[in-house]
C-alpha cells in the first residue's frame, strides 16, 4: 500500500494557506462575499466567490471541486455494466437519463442494437426523470426567489413521478436499469395505467405553477430582463438544454440528434424563448414538462411487444474504438466519449455533463447584477452539483 | 437590455427537423478544413452515417478552432479534454491485479495504440464542437509533445474553453499558452500530479483490487448452469 | 388597565404589576396564536401538508416543543463578535414590542396608557427595533449578517413614511390621535349621514388601509419583503448568528410585533373592540372587547400571512421604488383627498 508521503501533506496544507491568503488579498477593495460551499441557494456544495461593491456584482468566480468524485479516472477500471452505477450519480434528479447516453455509446462501439420495445420502455424512462428532475426546478425556483409554497407542491407530485420509476426500477434516484443491448426488465402489470394517472397530476401542477409563480408580478419584476444570455454567447459558451432554447436556439438533440430514443416517431414540440433571460429559462421548462407529459403519453399508447434484451454476450467486451454519444438530459446535453481498446473495461471515458458548461459562463453573466439576481441566475441556470463536479 | 416579450411568443416556426448531417456533408467539412489548415491537417476519418473525427497538429490547434468556428458555422461549444495513450503501468484490465510499481518493478511496457484518426504521440488533445443549425458535429484530436504537452488556448475561439482547459491542465499537465487564469479546478491548490494520467496510481484499486469478474449478473433468460466463462454467481 | 373597573383601590405597585402581567400576556398570547395558527397550520395545508402533528393532539403543543427546544440550545457569540451589543440586540427588538403594545384599548375601561398622542407613540416606538435589528447586523461580524443589517436600515426606514402617512388619513378622519377617541369615533361615525354601523374606517380609508397593510409586511420583513433575512440569499441575514434563547427572542419580536401590528391595524380600521350595533360606552364591551379584538386583529394577521405564503420577495431596488414612487405618493394624495371632504363635509 502506498502511503501518502509527508511532502505531499505539507504540500496541501500550504495549499489551504495559500487559498485562505487569496480571500485576504481580494478584500482589500470592495466586500468579498463567499457564498457557499455551504449555502441554500447553491443546493450542493458549489461555491461562488462575489466581489461587491454596495450590493452590487463587480466579479464572480465559481469554486467548485468539493464534490468531486473522479468518475473519469474510476470508469478506467470498471467494467462496462458498473459503470452505469457511477453514472448514476451525476445527476441524480433524473439519474435514469444519465445512464442512456453511455449505454448507447456503448451500444454503437458493440454494433448492438436494442430490441424496440426497449427502445420505448427506455424513452419513457427517459422522459420521466426529465419531469421528475424539472418538476423540482419549477418549486425550487420559487424558494430562491423567497416563495415557500411552490416547492412543496414540487415535492409532492414529483413522489408520484419517482413511484413510478420506482415500480419499473426497484430505485427512486438510482435505478442503474440500463443494459447494453436493452434493460434489465420489462415493466410490471399495470403500470401503463398509474402512469397516466400521474402525468394528469403533473400537468395539473404545470397549471398550478402557470398561476402561482408565472403569472405573479414579483416572480417577472425579479426574472425578466435578469441574466440574459445572447444566443452567440450562450452557444460559445456550450450553453446546452433549455438555457440554450431559452436564447431563442432551436435546439434539441431528441428532435436533432437522436440516436437510440424513439423521440423522432413521436408528435411534439420544441419550445424555445427569444429573451434569454431568466425568466425565459423557467417559462422553457415549464412548457417542456408538459411536452414531456405529451411525449410519454403517446409513447405508452404505442408501444410495441416483443423482447427487452438484445442478443448479448455475458461478459462484455467492447470492440476497440471511440464513440460520442450525446442526448438532450434533464439539464442540457450530455455526452459520453468512450474510447475502447477491446477490453472488459473501457480505456478513457470523457464524461460532457451540461451543468458545467452551463455554470461556466456564470463569470460572464453575474458581472454587475445585484446579490439576490445572482441567486435568481444560478437558480435558473438549474445545476446539479454532481453534474459540475463528476 | 433585449426587449422583452410576451410568455406566450416563441420564435417563428422553425424549418421543420432539420435532416440529419449526411456523410457528403462530413466529407465536405473535413475539405474545407484542408483548405484552410493545408499541413495543419494530419488525418481524418468519417465514420459512416455517425461521426466525423479530425487529427491537425498542435500548431493548428487554434487555427483548427477558429477555422471551425467561422468558416464551418461550428458556433457550440461542446467540450475539450485530453487522452493519455500511455498503456497504464499496473496492467489495462480488471484481472491486472498485481501492481508490478509495487514491487519495485515497472511492468513491461506495452506498445502505444491509439484510436480512430491515429496519432504519434503520448497526449492528445480532444475537442468537440458543433454546428446547431446544420447538425453536425466534429470531434478534433491534435498530437502534443509526450514530455512537455503545449498547445494554444482556445478561449479567442470559444470563451467556455476557459475551465475545460482548466480540467485538461490539472488532469493531464497539459499547459495552455494564453490561458489567463491556469488554476486548479477541482483539485486543491498545491494538489501534485494529474490524476488522469495513466501512471498515476488510483490508489483505491491498488489497495483492493475489484472483484469485478467474479460478479457478472445473470441476462435475463439466462439460466445460471447453461454456459460456464467465469460467472460464478 | 383601568382600576376603575375593580371594585378595591389597588396601590400603585399592584396595578404595576398588574399590567406587567397583562402586558406579559397581551404580548405572548397574540404571538403564540399567530405561530401556531397560521405559521404551522394554515402555511402547511396552503403548502398541501399537515404541519406539526405529533407534540400534543393535532400538534398544538408544538410550541411548547419549540420553546424548550430554542432554550436547551447553546447561546453561541461568534469570536469575533461584539459581545454586549451582540447579546443587547433581541432585547432592544423585544423592548418596541412592548412598548408597542400599550396602546392598544381593548374596551372602553380597558387599556394600558390612555395619552392623547397614542397612536403618536406607536408609531414612534415600532421604529426603536431597526437599532435592534442594525445592532444584530453590525455586532455579528458577519458578512451576510451586515448586509440583512443595512438592508433592514433601509427598509424599514422607507417604510416608516408609508406607515405614517397611511395613519394621517384615519387621524384627520377622526380628529384625534388617541386610540380610544379613534375606536369611538368609528363607533360614533356615520358613513355620509349613514350610521347603521357606525364608521370602520376601513371603508371610508381603504387606501389608507391598503397602504398600511403593505407598509406593515415591510416592516415586520415578511415576504415579499423579506430581503433583510432572506434565507436564499443572505442566510436569514442579521439572525444568522444567532441560536438559542436569543433566536427565541428575535422570532417572539417578529412575531409578535406581527399579532400587535395586526391589532393596530383592527383598531384603526376595523373599529377595535367595538361591534357595531351596541352602545359603545356599556359595560359588555370590558368583558368581550378583548376577544372582539383579538378575533379583529386575526382577521387582518390571517391577511399579512396569507401575502407572506404566497408570494416571492422583492429585490431591494425595486422595494424602494415601490415605497418612493407609489406608496408615498399615493398616501399623499389620500391624505390631500381625506382633508379636502373633512373640511366640505
Amino acid at each position: 500500500m502506498t502511503t501518502v508521503p509527508d511532502t505531499r501533506k505539507l504540500a496541501y496544507i500550504a495549499g489551504q494557506a495559500s487559498d485562505a491568503r487569496v480571500n485576504v488579498e481580494f478584500e482589500s477593495d470592495g466586500m468579498v462575499l463567499n457564498l457557499g460551499p455551504q449555502h441554500p441557494a447553491t443546493h450542493g456544495t458549489l461555491r461562488v466567490i462575489v466581489k461587491l461593491d454596495g450590493e452590487r456584482v463587480t466579479a464572480a468566480e465559481p469554486v467548485m471541486g468539493y464534490m468531486h468524485r473522479g468518475y473519469e479516472k474510476l470508469a478506467e477500471v470498471r467494467t462496462y455494466p458498473q459503470i452505469t452505477t457511477l453514472v448514476n450519480r451525476i445527476d441524480w434528479l433524473g439519474s435514469f437519463a444519465n445512464e442512456v447516453p453511455f449505454i448507447l455509446a456503448a451500444e454503437r462501439l458493440m454494433e448492438v442494437e436494442a430490441p424496440p420495445r426497449a427502445q420505448w420502455i427506455r424513452t419513457v424512462l427517459f422522459e420521466l426523470s426529465r419531469i421528475a428532475n424539472v418538476v423540482l426546478f419549477l418549486g425550487d425556483m420559487g424558494v430562491q426567489l423567497g416563495a415557500v409554497t411552490p416547492v412543496f407542491f414540487a415535492f409532492r407530485d414529483r413522489e408520484f413521478v419517482l413511484n413510478q420509476i420506482e415500480a419499473v426500477t426497484g430505485g427512486r434516484f438510482h435505478p442503474n436499469f440500463d443494459r447494453i443491448g436493452g434493460l434489465k426488465d420489462d415493466i410490471p402489470k399495470g403500470w401503463v395505467d398509474e402512469t397516466r394517472g400521474v402525468l394528469d397530476r403533473i400537468r395539473t401542477f404545470c397549471d398550478e405553477m402557470e398561476d402561482l409563480v408565472t403569472g405573479n408580478e414579483i416572480f417577472q419584476a425579479r426574472t425578466r430582463g435578469i441574466g440574459v444570455i445572447p444566443a452567440d454567447v450562450g452557444l460559445s459558451y456550450g450553453l446546452s438544454g433549455a438555457n440554450i432554447r431559452a436564447s431563442g436556439v432551436d435546439w434539441d438533440l431528441r428532435r436533432d440528434g437522436g440516436v437510440g430514443l424513439v423521440h423522432d416517431r413521436l408528435d411534439w414540440k420544441v419550445w424555445t424563448h427569444p429573451d434569454g433571460d431568466s425568466f425565459s429559462r423557467y417559462w422553457v421548462r415549464l412548457q417542456e414538462v408538459r411536452e414531456a407529459c405529451i411525449m410519454v403519453d403517446q409513447l405508452l399508447d404505442g408501444m410495441p411487444s416483443g423482447p427487452i434484451m438484445a442478443k448479448v454476450p455475458r461478459i462484455i467486451k467492447v470492440p476497440a474504438g471511440e464513440a460520442y454519444v450525446e442526448t438532450e438530459n434533464p439539464l442540457g446535453i450530455m455526452g459520453f466519449y468512450v474510447i475502447s481498446k477491446g477490453d472488459l473495461v473501457p480505456y478513457r471515458v470523457k464524461i460532457r455533463s451540461a451543468s458545467f458548461n452551463n455554470i461556466s459562463i456564470t463569470p460572464w453573466l453575474l458581472k454587475g447584477v445585484y446579490v439576490p439576481d445572482v441567486v435568481s441566475i444560478l437558480a435558473s441556470l438549474y445545476f446539479i452539483l454532481g453534474d459540475i463536479d463528476r | 437590455m433585449i426587449p422583452l416579450s410576451s410568455p406566450d411568443t416563441t420564435l417563428d416556426e422553425p424549418a421543420e427537423s432539420a435532416e440529419r448531417a449526411t456523410d457528403e456533408e462530413r466529407e465536405s467539412l473535413v475539405a474545407t478544413l484542408a483548405d484552410v489548415l493545408g499541413d495543419g491537417l494530419v488525418d481524418s476519418e468519417v465514420a459512416p452515417g455517425t461521426d466525423v473525427w479530425v487529427r491537425v497538429t498542435a500548431e493548428a490547434w487554434l487555427d483548427a478552432g477558429m477555422a471551425l468556428r467561422d468558416r464551418c458555422g461550428m458556433a457550440y461549444f461542446n467540450f475539450l479534454s485530453a487522452i493519455d495513450w500511455l498503456p497504464s503501468p499496473f496492467g489495462r484490465d480488471m484481472d491486472a491485479q498485481v501492481d508490478l510499481s509495487d514491487d519495485g518493478e515497472a511492468a513491461e511496457p506495452e506498445p502505444m495504440t491509439w484510436g480512430v484518426a491515429g496519432g504519434g504521440t503520448r497526449f492528445q488533445l480532444l475537442a468537440r464542437v458543433h454546428d446547431p443549425r446544420a447538425h453536425i458535429g466534429v470531434t478534433l484530436k491534435a498530437d502534443l509533445d509526450s514530455h512537455d504537452p503545449r498547445a494554444d488556448s482556445w478561449i479567442p475561439a470559444y470563451p467556455g474553453a476557459d475551465w475545460h482547459e482548466r480540467e485538461a491542465w490539472e488532469m493531464f499537465g497539459i499547459t495552455f499558452r494564453g490561458h489567463p487564469n491556469l488554476i486548479h479546478l477541482y483539485l486543491p491548490t498545491q494538489f501534485e500530479g494529474n490524476p488522469l494520467r495513466k501512471d498515476y496510481p488510483l490508489l483505491a484499486r491498488r489497495v483492493k483490487p475489484w472483484p469485478g469478474i467474479v460478479d457478472v449478473e445473470l441476462m435475463p433468460g439466462d439460466d445460471a448452469d447453461d454456459e460456464g466463462d467465469g460467472g460464478s454467481v | 388597565m383601568s382600576s376603575a373597573l375593580l371594585a378595591v383601590e389597588l396601590a400603585y405597585w399592584q396595578q404595576t404589576v398588574i399590567r406587567a402581567l397583562v402586558g406579559l400576556v397581551a404580548v405572548l398570547l397574540p404571538a403564540g396564536t399567530l405561530v401556531y395558527l397560521f405559521l404551522f397550520k394554515m402555511m402547511s395545508f396552503m403548502q398541501s401538508r399537515l404541519g406539526p402533528m405529533e407534540a400534543g393532539p393535532y400538534g398544538s403543543m408544538q410550541l411548547l416543543a419549540e420553546v424548550g427546544k430554542f432554550l436547551q440550545k447553546e447561546d453561541l457569540v461568534p469570536r469575533a463578535a461584539d459581545r454586549i451589543v451582540f447579546k443587547l440586540a433581541p432585547f432592544v427588538v423585544l423592548i418596541s414590542t412592548f412598548l408597542l403594545v400599550l396602546v392598544i384599548p381593548a374596551g372602553p375601561d380597558l387599556w394600558f396608557i390612555d395619552i392623547d398622542t397614542g397612536i403618536f407613540l406607536a408609531l414612534a416606538v415600532s421604529s426603536i427595533s431597526v437599532i435592534g435589528v442594525l445592532m444584530a447586523g453590525w455586532a455579528s461580524a458577519s458578512k451576510y449578517s451586515l448586509i440583512g443589517g443595512l438592508r433592514a436600515a433601509g427598509q424599514l426606514v422607507a417604510y416608516e413614511l408609508p406607515l405614517v402617512l397611511a395613519v394621517m388619513g384615519v387621524v384627520i378622519q377622526a380628529g384625534t390621535l388617541n386610540m380610544q377617541g379613534i375606536v369611538m369615533a368609528q363607533a360614533t361615525g356615520e358613513i355620509f349621514g349613514w350610521g347603521g354601523i357606525g364608521n370602520p374606517f376601513i371603508i371610508t380609508q381603504f387606501v389608507g388601509f391598503a397602504i398600511f397593510i403593505v407598509a406593515v409586511q415591510a416592516e415586520l420583513t415578511q415576504p415579499p419583503f423579506d430581503m433583510p433575512v432572506a434565507e436564499s440569499e443572505i442566510v436569514t441575514g442579521y439572525l444568522t448568528e444567532y441560536s438559542g434563547l436569543r433566536f427565541l427572542l428575535f422570532f417572539i419580536g417578529e412575531f409578535a410585533t406581527a399579532g400587535i401590528f395586526a391589532a393596530l391595524a383592527a383598531t384603526l380600521f376595523l373599529g377595535g373592540w367595538y361591534v357595531p350595533g351596541l352602545d359603545p360606552t356599556s359595560n359588555l364591551f370590558n368583558v368581550i372587547g378583548p376577544a372582539v379584538l383579538m378575533g379583529k386583529m386575526i382577521l387582518v394577521a390571517f391577511l399579512i400571512f396569507w401575502f407572506r405564503f404566497t408570494y416571492p420577495r422583492f429585490r431591494e431596488d425595486q422595494l424602494q421604488q415601490l415605497a418612493w414612487k407609489v406608496l408615498i405618493p399615493l398616501a399623499l394624495a389620500n391624505i390631500v383627498v381625506t382633508g379636502v371632504l373633512k373640511v366640505v363635509l
